[in-house]
């Protein structure tokens, strides 16, 4: 019962199935490990092992009675922004310390209805807002790679949690890069999926038009099993769409011959690290092997991401988090004296410095006089990102390159210049710009830590962007690779 | 266009927000380099080019009019301790 923290979530549920261990088992192991490791990452906010291991006993019932579900056991953490129905959901922030949701995201009812076990929330930077998880209201989440680096984020408690074997996977949200960028830093697969592919029902809003639910895991096989049952129309969000879910674990399984990838000329410039780009290359290489074929495209306009992204997700940002007034749930200030000051203070007390200057820099771009100049034209921008994204898929069939520039970097390094730490997500963003899915995989190692390769597909190619990953897992091992101290 | 002090207090009362004078300064700074970054997009041209308002140019999808669900109130009203007799609870708006 020693390693049952080093098996993938499928060969959990084939143990599960065999009777070689019990679900109580598997939770009551990962309870242990939370317990034991944490302290040193920070990847939990709330950790549930009481209703964990109820539903542990439900959960070995049903492999009794034969009625388990197709997740049945999975041990499982969501990341803070996902509503739990009578479960604290933090956001990351003091705004929402104390706030039990009356009801679940969509997200947490369809894993839930497949028979996965929550054991805990994860940390993440605050409203999703960072990219290095140094901006949540309950601190930094450590690297599981190295104590003192950033896990990457927003989903950074996600991505240091499942990296260090506390959890069998989780979820997260990618708004400019927070699934990818994590998951690249921390040895992880990462999916975001196409706009509108998981409902976003429940899940607390940061950029709407940008958000999407999406899995961290330990292979592109768990992140089939994951995504499967987290996708499909919800009618509770306005913004799900109606394409049926492919068969994700059926579609890894298929071969890449002939497939066309396009590697993104301006990804390759000069802010990559060399060593993280040899990783890359190396990478392509092995997809070549498989039958692959690899050549180089251009995104003209990709290098326009960042700032266009800092213009539309803080103007989504500064109208969605209006809602936090002080009155009907979130932080409220005490002896104030009128409404305008209950709405200021409140406000003031709740959100941290990087919520307050992006909802700041959002008014200011909606503000009258500079919204042609900023939000209309980023609209525009945003047009000519998406079109470059579509001419590319005329000549290939998905667009690869580097995750991030750089391997994990250090805790407090970024922190003192906004830009810097915004231009981390320079490779993501347009996927989130256009709408499309992406993954990121592990593909080397640079000084110790790992690097991502990334992978951008067509609306609705989730099941490509995995079956790629898969076969790439099929002949490498980068992904089994766990952090010391954690394997 | 850079950002002044005085903008940083414009914005704020738009935004719902306000800012101690010790954190006055370095605030301005940060949202003056973030705006200075974003200002490079006036040099892309963008005439004859439609505004995207949707990654996926959907339009957005209506239900059917009709009574699918109970609204609980009690339960939606537990989120905070302020209410009384069904309604929330604020600070004296009409004297």
């Amino acid at each position: 019962m020693k390693r049952l923290h080093s098996l993938s979530l499928s060969r959990m549920l084939d143990g599960l199935k065999r009777r070689q261990f019990s679900v109580k088992d598997l939770v009551t192991h990962h309870l242990m490990r939370i317990e034991q490791h944490d302290p040193s990452l920070n990847s939990f906010v709330t950790v549930l092992a009481e209703p964990a291991l109820a539903a542990a006993d439900a959960a070995d019932a049903r492999y009794a009675n034969g009625s388990a579900r197709a997740l049945e056991g999975l041990p499982i953490a969501h990341k803070d922004i996902f509503c739990t129905a009578g479960v604290r959901t933090t956001c990351g922030s003091k705004m929402l310390h104390d706030f039990v949701p009356p009801y679940d995201a969509t997200v947490v009812r369809n894993l839930h209805d497949a028979g996965v076990i929550m054991i805990g929330k994860t940390n993440m930077d605050e409203f999703a807002m960072g990219s290095s998880n140094e901006t949540s209201y309950f601190g930094d989440v450590h690297n599981p790679w190295q104590r003192g680096l950033s896990p990457g984020g927003s989903s950074g408690g996600s991505a240091a949690a499942v990296a260090a074997r506390l959890v069998g996977a989780a979820t997260g949200t990618d708004t400019g890069g927070s699934i990818r960028q994590p998951a690249a830093l921390t040895g992880l697969t990462g999916v975001k999926p196409t706009y509108g592919r998981v409902s976003r029902y429940g899940m607390i809003a940061f950029a709407s038009s940008l958000d999407q639910a999406g899995t961290l895991t330990r292979s592109a096989e768990d992140a089939a099993l994951l995504l499967q049952a987290m996708s499909g129309f919800d009618p509770a969000d306005s913004t799900s769409l109606e394409q049926p879910v492919e068969d994700y674990t059926q579609q890894i399984t298929q071969p890449i011959k002939g497939l066309k990838l396009g590697l993104v000329r301006e990804f390759l410039g000069d802010g990559l690290d060399s060593a993280n780009a040899r990783a890359v290359r190396a990478a392509l290489d092995t997809l070549v092997e498989l039958g692959a074929q690899v050549e180089e495209i251009s995104l003209p306009n990709i290098g326009l991401s960042v700032p266009t992204y800092y213009v539309v997700a803080p103007a989504e940002c500064s109208s969605n988090l209006s809602r936090f007034d002080g009155i009907r749930f979130g932080h409220r200030a005490s002896d104030v004296t009128d409404l305008a000051e209950l709405y200021r203070r409140s406000r003031s007390e709740g959100f941290g410095d990087e919520v307050k200057r992006r909802i700041m820099t959002g008014t200011y771009v909606l503000s009258a006089g500079y919204y042609d100049a900023y939000y209309l034209k980023a609209q525009k921008v945003r047009r000519l990102i998406s079109a470059d994204f579509a001419n590319a898929f005329e000549q290939v069939d998905l667009v690869v390159g580097p995750t991030t520039p750089t391997p994990a970097f250090g805790l407090g390094e970024k922190t003192d210049d906004p830009v810097t730490m915004y231009l981390n997500d320079i490779y993501t963003i347009g996927a989130n710009l256009a709408g499309l899915p992406a993954l990121s995989m592990p593909c080397g190692d640079v000084g110790g830590l790992p690097v991502g390769l990334q992978l951008i597909g067509k609306a609705f190619a989730e099941g490509q962007l995995l079956n790629v990953a898969h076969q790439f897992q099929n002949v490498t091992d980068w992904h089994t690779h766990a952090p010391e101290a954690f394997a | 266009m850079a950002i002044t002090s005085d903008d940083i207090d414009k914005l704020a009362v738009l935004a719902r927000l306000e800012f101690a004078s010790s954190e006055h300064e370095q605030f301005t700074e940060k949202l003056a380099s973030v705006v200075a970054f974003v200002d490079q997009l006036a040099d892309v041209e963008t005439d004859d080019v439609t505004p995207m308002a949707h990654p996926l140019d959907m339009h957005q999808r209506l239900r059917p009019d009709t009574e699918d669900a109970d609204i609980d109130r009690e339960a939606l009203q537990s989120t905070t301790e302020h209410t009384a007799d069904g309604l929330y609870v604020v600070p004296r708006v009409i004297e």
